[in-house]
């Protein structure tokens, strides 16, 4: 059973113009949310997107853009009280 | 053989590494359950053998090794401060920085034929992979999400299906991870219960301490029982309650269960108890299921950001007020 989250939130995002359809993103994406259509990248489920930043990080062309970040009320907490980025603690 | 000259790993695990994870699951040493990060060679490694690379948190490589039996290969371990995969990778510990250093720190290029390191895929979020490559010469490979489908995936020349590539939570994956959720809220139940024992005496007067403890443990259900609903039933029970947020789902839960509550003691003529009671519980509840969005496998930033602009200040209002009518019904006691 897919789990799914709050809807039109994320900050994924994917520029068609980068992309060199190498497919990287496709290997990381933990929610299978791209798939490759036409030699280039596309979005297949952009609310399915956790945010955990691997397409970006691995994306040669940096095509692929979101905020990442930890989706986790305690740390966000934690940020926030520091004034900081949501931080686990430590 | 290359490989006797770095540590063999055992693929089984004994009675303390069971034990060891056990404990960690309920936050016991959970920040030094690591091991010695390096190359480490399981079974009988030749130069041609795979290289996995893992993180050095201790639960992690068990998990790991337990799943190599009757497999030649080598696990370079990087220094991770003892966090597993997915966490170090998300604050970059698991990252490209560490990993370019510690393949030349162990000499891997000199150890091994073969130029490709197999990565957990859910160290991607730390891992750039073109920059490894550009770095140390070394391609990296996303092997599947958990370790146990490693073998199905080297025997399938290193490919993974789609299921080894997706994230699962299953009704396992959410239980194994309620014993830290409830952990976390002991120091807080204990502090409801040192406040109800004070409750009792302001309203017991003169009464033997067992009875005092007695009637302190029975104002305590209703208490337990938020938490329970929101540290453990919610969990069990998310993709089965309605709505998304899990502050939602939480508090939804923490109403039924005061309704039962209210119900089996038959109190719904007790206005005082019962607005306490709906003002506190599910609140409980549903603080402690939005602490829960950091153990998901689905929950985004932006979107628990969202949920706790929303949920955070109700919260606290019901909270308050929940509070101020327990010092009033105090007063009225007195």
């Amino acid at each position: 059973m897919r789990q799914s989250y709050l809807k039109n939130v994320v900050t994924l995002n994917l520029d068609s113009e980068k992309c060199i359809g190498c497919g990287r993103c496709l290997e990381v994406c933990p929610h299978n949310v791209f798939v490759l259509g036409s030699g280039k990248a596309e979005l297949r489920d952009r609310d399915a997107c956790m945010e955990c930043g691997a397409c970006a990080r691995n994306c040669p062309e940096e095509a692929v853009t979101v905020r990442a970040g930890v989706g986790c009320a305690y740390a966000i907490a934690i940020g926030l009280l520091r004034g900081t980025e949501p931080s686990c603690g430590e | 053989m290359a490989g006797l000259r770095f540590p063999q790993v055992s693929t089984r695990l004994n009675r303390t590494d069971i034990l060891g994870s056990f404990k960690a699951r309920w936050g016991a040493a959970r920040m030094s359950y690591s091991i010695a990060p390096g190359l480490y060679a399981v079974g009988r490694p030749a130069a041609a053998s795979p290289v996995l690379v893992s993180a050095n948190y201790k639960m992690s490589f068990d998990r790991l090794r337990k799943t190599l039996s009757g497999l030649d290969l080598w696990i370079l371990v990087i220094d991770t401060k003892g966090i597993n995969v997915w966490c170090a990778a998300g604050r970059g510990t698991f990252g490209t920085e560490e990993l370019v250093g510690r393949i030349a720190q162990v000499g891997l290029g000199d150890v091994v034929t073969g130029r490709t390191l197999i990565l957990p895929q859910l160290g991607a979020p730390g891992v750039a992979a073109h920059d490894v490559l550009r770095r140390s010469g070394f391609n990296v490979v996303y092997g599947p999400v958990r370790a146990v489908d490693i073998p199905e995936f080297l025997r399938a020349g290193q490919k993974a299906t789609p299921s080894m590539r997706a994230v699962r939570f299953n009704l396992w994956d959410r239980l194994i991870l309620t014993p830290m959720e409830l952990a976390g809220f002991l120091k807080p139940a204990l502090l409801i219960l040192g406040i109800l024992f004070v409750m009792t005496l302001i309203r017991g007067g003169p009464a033997p301490v067992w009875v005092l403890l007695g009637r302190t443990a029975a104002s305590f259900i209703p208490f337990l029982g938020a938490i329970l609903a929101g540290a453990f039933l919610t969990p069990v029970l998310l993709p089965f309650i309605p709505g998304r947020a899990l502050a939602w789902k939480g508090w939804l839960l923490g109403l039924a269960g005061t309704a039962l509550y209210l119900q089996l003691t038959a109190s719904w003529q007790e206005r005082k108890t019962v607005l306490l009671y709906l003002l506190l519980l599910p609140v409980i509840s549903s603080f402690l299921a939005m602490n829960f969005t950091g153990a998901t496998t689905f929950t985004s930033l932006s979107g628990v950001v969202k949920e706790m602009k929303i949920a955070l200040p109700l919260q606290i209002v019901s909270a308050g007020l929940g509070t101020l009518v327990l010092i009033l019904t105090l007063g009225a006691a007195l």
